[in-house]
């Protein structure tokens, strides 16, 4: 019986884990949660907006959508990106509008138990912080979770 | 469902006030055919006898007045003098109010509704009745005797032939309800014609032998009559002989029986046929089935379409052509869909091009025909977007009349080109600005009368609203006869708010422009009308956010012109594919004025910075796209090679330079509303043949955005200061 509960609570356990891709962005190891990812493409090169600011490369079609293709390099304060084929395009949905983000390679799917989430620490890099929901340990690396809605909605008011 | 079928009544209510308003403009203009009287009559009729199902008291009221009075004109009680026309368009105008009301909700300008009821109540006759009205219910034939007028009561013996159709009986309808109905007006004898009945072995249950002639005695007049077989028109083959009135109604039967007798073949059984009857009421919507109905009317109001092309003449005149209603979500998915169709040649033609195959010329020749029928598609679909203007022009002249009245003036609309076809969103988005700029027109445009008189100008002021087709965009001009834009107190104005300086020196145009800057108003007073703190600048924008060009043009004492061009649809346009530092854009055709290949000899240095290129003699200024959008690195030094002459809104001529043309073709365009703010210099953005993405830009915004024209205005504001 008590074996049978003890089964239970892990099922519960697993079931609460939840799938995060990770890739990186100008080195470092960054993750989204796999639900908020539509597709992953290949970088093509985007058309320019007049007058954008520097995080926003411009735009692109997808399937006869024109969508906005943000740099998440520069977004987040880093250097910014020099775009080639080997970079890929992460197209996520916010509110239904798809936005793309340009990350330098996507590494792999890992589970992430939400409990070993840990909070961001505080430190003193205003720009990134912002757009950093926490982060987990995986194989010994360090990897951040973006919170997509940070990213997203800020270009829009500074265009 | 009860909330679809009060949908579907509003919508037809909106088609019957448009009817209404036609047949009295047209009786405003003289045209005393009793059939356009009839129009209206059945029109207001129809308003009614729906409104009553829903219980919607104060229109039933109203209509049953304005029915009322109308029908005196109709049985030429009454003569149509002016004054009645006008109540009558007024207590129109009113309707369409109180539809509204009872749709949206909201208050009713009761002073208004009781000032109307009390001059309409004035040509009632006296013996009319006031009755008060119960929703009508579903069952039996309502009791239309009662509401319409009594007429002449004296007593009139009916033969009528009544022979029910298959359809009657499958609708649920049952003759014997009718006869009750009959009964119940006069005496009536019921003779049963069974000559058609087969023999017992030959006889098909679902099929109709029977017909009935019945002889009625009754005061009621002949409308009460042919209102009881109202819901079964159509359905049935019926004559109706009056013993009085035989010979005055003969033309009208023989319309009614062509009308009844072609009915059945050529509509639907699901789609109750509405015959336009002569003298009867018809109500042209939602009739319920007396008893339980067969199967749930259908959304797509199949009524209008199903009226039927009756060999009458003349309801064929007034009868609507066949209609179909869409949802227009439905219109729009097929619009894109064939927008990416577009796009989906191109690539494929480009990637044909781009084939290293020795002979293509087959395939490129079948491309050209899938090319053909893609457009053929796509104006096919685009035209059902398309609408007349005609609604909107109908409302504009509500509008006037308000206007004219709030402002004590007197001012008709004419209208021309009412059939001119114009996108539906472009329509609907329409009907603010131009509201906006008759009642302008109106308020501040024509003279009082006394004024008028006094400048040898007819009493009543002429508001001339036209509409045509010019080159690919439609064109709406908004002319009065009024006393032209009064130059002087404009400019004054302008810098009494500190719009212009001082002792800006401007041209008339210029001024005249001026009525579109933001927070320009000239009434004197806030007066009911206008001048509300919006000003034209609200038209201003209404017509840009269309695609649109709004200009003004005055005559000082001969009266003011807006014009306004729009695009013929917002999702396609014709543009000039260039190139701007190594990005591929797009330019309407529109704007474009000419285009030409540079060479230094044309290039003329003002200034440091300036340039102007000269064409045949004159000197225009060159704005460079790729600079004005922020593109070109500064250390580029090669000149742009091409100039695309554009003229602005105010006739002024600038030569865009860019790197080059490389096509002209129709594009789809995208909006970026919702991908990024707004973008000065970009319009809206179209996917190319090799699925690139390209902007669309706005010559009139690049321009106004570059360096120049903000010296131009630093210029002008120092040299007044």
């Amino acid at each position: 019986m008590q074996a049978e509960t003890k089964n239970n609570d892990q099922e519960v356990k697993h079931a609460q884990f939840s799938e995060f891709v990770s890739f990186t962005v100008a080195g470092q190891a960054f993750c989204l949660k796999i639900t908020q990812i539509r597709e992953i493409r290949r970088w093509s090169p985007v058309t320019i907006l007049p007058h954008a600011p520097s995080d926003v490369l411009g735009v692109m079609n997808l399937r006869g959508a024109v969508i906005p293709i943000y740099d998440l390099s520069a977004r987040f304060g880093l250097q910014t990106t020099e775009a080639s084929e080997r970079n890929v395009v992460i197209v996520v949905s916010s509110a239904g509008k798809p936005v793309g983000l340009l990350a330098e390679s996507v590494s792999e799917i890992i589970s992430i138990n939400p409990e070993e989430i840990q909070e961001t620490p505080p430190v003193d890099s205003r720009n990134t912080m912002e757009y950093i929901q926490g982060i987990i340990s995986h194989d010994d690396t360090m990897v951040r979770i973006i919170n997509l809605d940070a990213v997203i909605s800020v270009p829009e008011q500074v265009l | 469902m009860s909330g679809s079928i009060q949908d579907t009544f509003f919508e037809e209510c909106e088609e019957l006030l448009e009817a209404t308003d036609e047949g009295l403009s047209a009786i405003e203009g003289g045209d005393h055919d009793p059939e356009v009287v009839n129009a209206v009559f059945r029109a207001v009729h129809s308003i009614k006898g729906g409104a009553g199902a829903f219980g919607l008291n104060e229109l039933v009221a109203f209509a049953h007045r304005f029915e009322t009075v109308f029908d005196e004109v109709r049985a030429n009680r009454m003569e149509l003098t002016d004054p009645l026309v006008q109540l009558l368009l007024r207590s129109c105008d009113h309707l369409y109010n109180l539809v509204a009301v009872a749709r949206d909700g909201g208050e009713t300008d009761q002073e208004h509704h009781d000032m109307l009821i009390e001059a309409l109540d004035k040509y009632i006759p006296e013996e009319e009745e006031d009755l008060t009205f119960e929703p009508m219910g579903l069952g039996g034939p309502m009791d239309i005797g009662a509401i319409d007028l009594p007429g002449i009561a004296t007593e009139e013996t009916y033969q009528i032939h009544f022979r029910p159709l298959k359809d009657m009986y499958s609708t649920g309808n049952e003759p014997i309800f009718l006869f009750q109905a009959l009964k119940d007006m006069g005496t009536l004898e019921v003779t049963l014609d069974d000559s058609e009945l087969p023999g017992f072995d030959a006889i098909d249950p679902e099929e109709v032998y029977l017909s009935w002639n019945l002889v009625l005695t009754t005061s009621e007049p002949r409308s009460s009559v042919e209102a009881v077989f109202e819901f079964v028109e159509g359905l049935c083959e019926l004559s109706i002989d009056g013993d009085g009135d035989a010979d005055a109604d003969a033309a009208a039967l023989a319309a009614l029986e062509a009308a009844f007798g072609s009915a059945p073949a050529e509509a639907p059984p699901e789609a109750e046929p509405t015959v336009m009857v002569e003298e009867t009421p018809a109500a042209p919507f939602e009739q319920p089935a007396p008893a339980p109905a067969p199967e749930a009317v259908p959304e797509v109001a199949g009524k209008q379409a199903s009226a039927p092309k009756a060999e009458t003449a003349k309801s064929e005149q007034r009868g609507p052509n066949p209609t179909l209603r869409v949802d227009l979500e439905r219109a729009d998915r097929l619009i894109n869909a064939v927008g990416e169709l577009i796009i989906n040649h191109s690539m494929l033609a480009q990637q044909i091009a781009n084939l290293d195959v020795a002979d293509v010329r087959d395939v490129e020749t079948e491309l050209e025909g899938f090319k053909n029928l893609a457009r053929d598609i796509q104006e096919g679909v685009m035209s059902i977007r398309a609408q007349p203007v005609k609604p909107l022009f109908q409302r504009m002249a509500r509008i006037v009349r308000e206007a004219s009245s709030a402002t004590d003036k007197s001012c008709k609309l004419v209208t021309e080109g009412e059939n001119t076809e114009v996108d539906k969103t472009v329509i609907e988005r329409l009907a603010d600005p131009l509201t906006h700029i008759l009642r302008n027109a109106v308020d501040h445009g024509v003279e009082k009368p006394e004024d008028r008189i006094a400048a040898g100008k007819d009493k009543v002021g002429e508001i001339r609203l036209s509409a045509s087709h010019r080159s690919g965009s439609v064109c709406i001009e908004v002319r009065d006869d009024g006393a032209g834009v009064n130059r002087p107190r404009v400019k004054q104005i302008a810098i009494e708010k500190g719009l212009i300086p001082e002792n800006a020196e401007l041209t008339d145009s210029e001024i005249d422009n001026l009525l579109f800057l933001p927070g320009f108003s000239t009434a004197k007073e806030v007066s009911k009308l206008s001048g509300r703190g919006v000003g034209m600048d609200v038209v201003k924008n209404a017509v840009t956010g269309l695609g649109g060009r709004i200009n003004i043009s005055s005559n000082p004492g001969k009266g003011s012109t807006f014009t306004i061009i729009l695009p013929l649809t917002l999702a396609v346009m014709d543009g000039m594919v260039v190139s701007v530092a190594d990005q591929t854009m797009v330019v309407p055709i529109t704007s474009i004025v000419e285009t030409m290949r540079g060479n230094d000899d044309m290039i003329n240095n003002l200034g440091a910075d300036g340039t102007l290129l000269s064409i045949r003699g004159s000197f225009v200024p060159i704005c460079d796209v790729a600079g004005a959008l922020g593109l070109r690195k500064e250390d580029s030094d090669q000149p742009p090679g091409v100039y695309l002459l554009v003229e602005t809104e105010t006739g002024q001529r600038s030569a865009l330079a860019v790197d080059d043309i490389h096509d002209q073709r129709q594009v789809v365009i995208k909006s970026l509303d919702g991908v990024c703010g707004e973008i000065a210099g970009v319009a809206a953005a179209t996917i190319l043949g090799d699925g690139k993405i390209a902007m669309i830009l706005d010559p009139e915004s690049i321009l106004a955005a570059s360096p120049a024209a903000a010296f131009d205005t630093e210029r002008r504001m120092s040299n007044a200061s």
